[in-house]
């Protein structure tokens, strides 16, 4: 267990190492100026820009850059944004908050609805519940979610005017109110993120649940008498959300990641909306970081998700 | 040509001092002919005629009371240094909080904001030799941290801006002058040369004042580490309370604010992202904000979310000119590594009857009618506000009289249809950026041009390549590698002499200067820089505004550049919201005198 561990995380680090420089040099030969909108203004000498690039080092070679980023890197030093000139883990943990509570909420949301939904779904294949869940499950599945944020969007706010579709990271309120305000302009964003999430959890645990209820211990614990609830809750449900217990670990970087499109909607002053504006700015240092730190939270759920499926799995041995 | 330009200009002038001709309208008369309206303003200040303000009624007879403002901007501030502001988002940002010494108003009037008075020839501000400017500081104004404002802090202004380690964006107004302190609440700029625009440093959105005490110690490499870049310390209406880069700004109402009754609103709110769509939904038809900034939106649209009934869409005249540049060099031809070299004429674009017919052939009233709507209005002039332009210089759209041009000019259909003479081919190469609006602009000239036996292959580029300065790429508009381009340009300075600067031989974007020159089309003419020169040591007024006027009338003659629409800013801002915005600063230049009815 332990070696495996260790090899894993041995194995992590060349290709941390490959994928921040595939992500540098993509970025450094692609298009675009942090200070184009400088270069455009008549009233600001062009050495200003000129002199920026040289201060930020934006003339050297890509690699001598990459080198001084990795170094810096190492030692915890994410740089600075060239937009705000603020350092990029401060911009990183401004907007940790929003993205951890509006995608976070929306994935035990869809948990909370996929999770039954698909277990009563699966129990009774093709009955009229499981048939009327796969055309919901298809329809959200379909919609994306700029096309749904939208729609609520128009429905709740301009026509109804229940809910606001502005996000404000801070509200001017205390106590109860405060909590009330933060749980009224996320439920619009949230429902958006979990509809789209459970639609394919859903579909997924309804096939794990149908994998597993076909199975002949699953006919042993009803000829044993037990009843149709235990049977369910106790034989079928724990064996078959193993592989939903993945699905969820694999979920996890999008948590941190945020949500570019509903962040974008619904104004959500989280990761993906930082990313999206820095990338409109070519604001590479921040980009490179969220991209980077983006890449490291896959490859670290994805030995979390292996080990937590050896340790539900008692059949799988890490060798 | 300048003396009778000189002659109408001052005989205008007297007729405002007797009353005969409204100061307002003055403005705009100078606007039609290619100046600016703080020049135009300054014409009269300096000819003894006294500073006007203009009306804008300030209701609230208290300070405090008008709860929050709440701003909506779809790109939101990212830093609060306004010596660091990269574009206008960052400058509305910093604006909160500092002030200038003075600003124009949207009639090009100058306001005091840290000065006890506008300097003048009368009050003795201004040296007779226009060599210096003597500013006289507000009494009692403080730093929000309780520190007195003197003038200490405008000199230190001027010492941090000119150190280049500190790469401000402000410098171009500094770097030709220095700042002398003359006792606590008086300074003096004295100019290299003599400078009849003096009005310059101290003035405007690069003119805000950060405090000496609070930055003293961060000029230079050190600037970026300065703590005050993103709480910001200044003298204006509102007070730091929050900040996150590109997300939210909160300040709240300065109790001890030098101007009386001021602000209105107890809080100020700037929230940033999303897009201009939503942001015109918020204000327009939900209310939820009281104000959102640049709704480059169709029109359509925003008559449509018109109707919801909170708010009005509110267009602010400016100098922003959507045009087509005409390329005077060779694009497909290579000398020493770059195309469109100055060792080149260009074949056909050279001969001004294929100018002439291209001018005729740009359907200004259609791209007005069709696309911008209320966001663009058509025009012939480069710098101007063209309702007044209209009666003076009119555009016209022709396709008769652009194939007869042609055709007097020996320009002869070949067998494809397309005009051709001693084997040139009247086809040409049209770039611009890619933007739904600009491509449907492309696609009416196209049309009109193939009528006149003009070819058009139509380009279009990525913005983000298009506007950047990447020596490397041969699309950004620098380069120029086509024969016409369109893009908008801004006139965001006063003094026209800046702008006016891209037309000079000197300013050609070459390779030798990476294409850094403001003269994009590479056009070379004596006469122009011969009279922009003159203007630029010109020490009387009126003579200078002449010879600017000349400078303006040969670029339009030449059809160096062909104008397509004037394009105002425009803002989406909530019924019961009074606000007086200049296209001369930016939008919130005096957000202590906004104001909610009741």
């Amino acid at each position: 267990m332990w070696n495996y561990l260790l090899r894993r995380i041995l194995i992590a680090i060349p290709s941390l190492m490959g994928i921040s420089l595939v992500l540098f040099i993509v970025l450094a030969l692609a298009p675009g100026d942090p200070f184009s909108e400088l270069t455009t203004n008549p009233n600001v000498p062009p050495e200003v820009a000129a002199s920026l690039r040289a201060k930020f080092g934006l003339d050297d070679p890509i690699l001598v850059r990459y080198w001084r980023w990795l170094l810096a890197m190492i030692h915890g030093d994410w740089g600075f944004s060239f937009a705000s000139r603020v350092n990029v883990d401060q911009l990183i943990l401004q907007r940790l908050p929003a993205t951890l509570f509006v995608v976070g909420a929306s994935q035990l949301l869809a948990l909370a609805i996929a999770i039954p939904v698909g277990v009563i779904a699966a129990s009774r294949p093709y009955s009229l519940f499981d048939q009327v869940a796969n055309t919901f499950a298809f329809v959200g599945f379909s919609l994306p979610t700029f096309f749904t944020g939208l729609v609520l969007i128009l429905v709740f706010s301009v026509q109804l005017d229940w809910l606001p579709f502005v996000f404000r990271s801070d509200i001017a309120a205390t106590g109860w109110r405060w909590y009330w305000e933060n749980v009224r302009q996320a439920i619009m964003p949230v429902s958006v993120l979990a509809l789209f999430q459970a639609s394919s959890m859903t579909r997924f645990v309804r096939s794990a649940v149908l994998d597993v209820i076909r199975l002949d211990y699953v006919t042993t614990a009803r000829a044993k008498g037990l009843g149709e609830g235990v049977v369910i809750r106790k034989h079928v449900v724990r064996n078959a959300l193993i592989p939903v217990v993945t699905l969820v670990a694999l979920q996890m970087p999008a948590v941190f990641g945020g949500a570019i499109v509903t962040e974008q909607i619904f104004r959500v002053p989280g990761i993906g909306s930082l990313l999206i504006t820095a990338i409109l700015a070519n604001d590479t240092p921040v980009v490179m970081s969220v991209t980077f730190v983006f890449a490291c939270l896959v490859v670290l759920s994805n030995l979390i998700a292996d080990i937590l499926y050896g340790w539900l799995d008692p059949r799988i041995k890490f060798n | 040509m300048s003396d009778k330009y000189e002659h109408q200009l001052r005989k205008m002038i007297s007729a405002v001092g007797e009353g005969r001709l409204s100061r307002r309208n003055f403005v705009r008369k100078m606007i039609a002919v290619g100046l600016t309206a703080p020049i135009a303003s300054q014409l009269l200040t300096n000819s003894g005629i006294a500073v006007a303000q203009t009306p804008f009624k300030y209701a609230p007879t208290k300070r405090g009371g008008g709860g929050a403002l709440k701003l909506l901007y779809w790109q939101g501030p990212t830093l609060l240094n306004p010596h660091f502001a990269t574009g206008s988002k960052d400058q509305e940002g910093s604006r909160v909080f500092y002030e200038p010494l003075a600003s124009w108003d949207g009639e090009g009037n100058l306001q005091a904001f840290l000065a006890a008075e506008i300097p003048s020839k009368e009050n003795g501000g201004v040296a007779a030799d226009n060599m210096s400017v003597t500013w006289k500081l507000k009494q009692g104004v403080k730093w929000h941290d309780g520190k007195p404002f003197t003038a200490d802090d405008v000199v230190f202004n001027w010492e941090y801006v000119n150190d280049p380690a500190t790469a401000a964006v402000s410098v171009g107004l500094y770097k030709d002058c220095t700042v002398e302190k003359i006792d606590t609440h008086t300074i003096k700029v004295v100019f290299k040369k003599p400078t009849p625009f003096w009005a310059s440093a101290f003035v405007g959105f690069y003119g805000q004042i950060i405090p000496k005490h609070l930055f003293e110690d961060f000029r230079g490499a050190k600037s970026r580490e300065a703590p005050t870049n993103l709480k910001p310390v200044g003298t204006g209406a509102f007070k730091y309370v929050d900040f996150k880069p590109g997300d939210i700004l909160k300040a709240e109402l300065n109790p001890d604010y030098h101007q009386q009754n001021k602000p209105h609103f107890d809080t100020l709110e700037i929230k940033g992202g999303g897009d201009a769509v939503s942001a015109a939904r918020a204000v327009l038809q939900t209310g939820e904000y009281d104000f959102a900034w640049n709704m480059q939106v169709e029109d359509e649209i925003l008559l449509k979310l018109e109707q919801g009934g909170k708010g009005r869409v509110d267009i602010v005249q400016g100098g922003n000119v959507e045009f087509i540049a005409i390329n005077n060099t060779d694009p497909n031809v290579e000398v020493d590594g770059e195309r469109s070299s100055l060792k080149t004429t260009h074949p056909t674009l050279s001969d001004k009857a294929v100018r002439q017919a291209l001018n005729l052939l740009v359907d200004r009233n259609s791209v007005e009618k069709f696309i911008y709507g209320r966001t663009g209005k058509a025009t012939a002039a480069f710098v101007n506000n063209p309702v007044r332009f209209r009666s003076a210089k009119t555009f016209e759209f022709n396709i008769e009289k652009a194939n007869d041009i042609l055709e007097k000019a020996g320009w002869v259909k070949g067998a494809d249809g397309i005009r051709a003479k001693d084997g040139k081919k009247l086809k040409f190469l049209f770039q611009t950026s890619i933007n739904a609006p600009r491509q449907k602009t492309q696609a009416i000239i196209k049309q009109a041009c193939q009528k006149a036996g003009i070819d058009l292959e139509l380009k279009s580029i990525v913005a983000s390549v298009f506007f950047s300065s990447d020596v490397a790429n041969p699309d950004t508009y620098p380069h120029f590698y086509a024969d016409l381009e369109m893009f908008t340009t801004t006139q965001g300075q006063p003094d026209p002499e800046e702008f006016l600067r891209q037309f000079l031989t000197a300013e050609a974007a070459t390779k030798d200067n990476k294409w850094q020159g403001r003269n994009l089309t590479r056009y070379r003419n004596p006469a122009f820089d011969e009279a922009l020169k003159a203007a630029s040591s010109e020490l009387d007024p009126v003579k200078r505004a002449a010879l600017l006027i000349k400078c303006n009338d040969i670029v339009i003659d030449d059809i160096t550049v062909i104008p397509v629409l004037a394009r105002p800013a425009v803002e989406a801002v909530a019924n019961n919201l009074r606000c007086q915005l200049s296209s001369w600063d930016v939008l919130n230049y005096d957000n202590a005198s906004w104001y909610r009815e009741a």
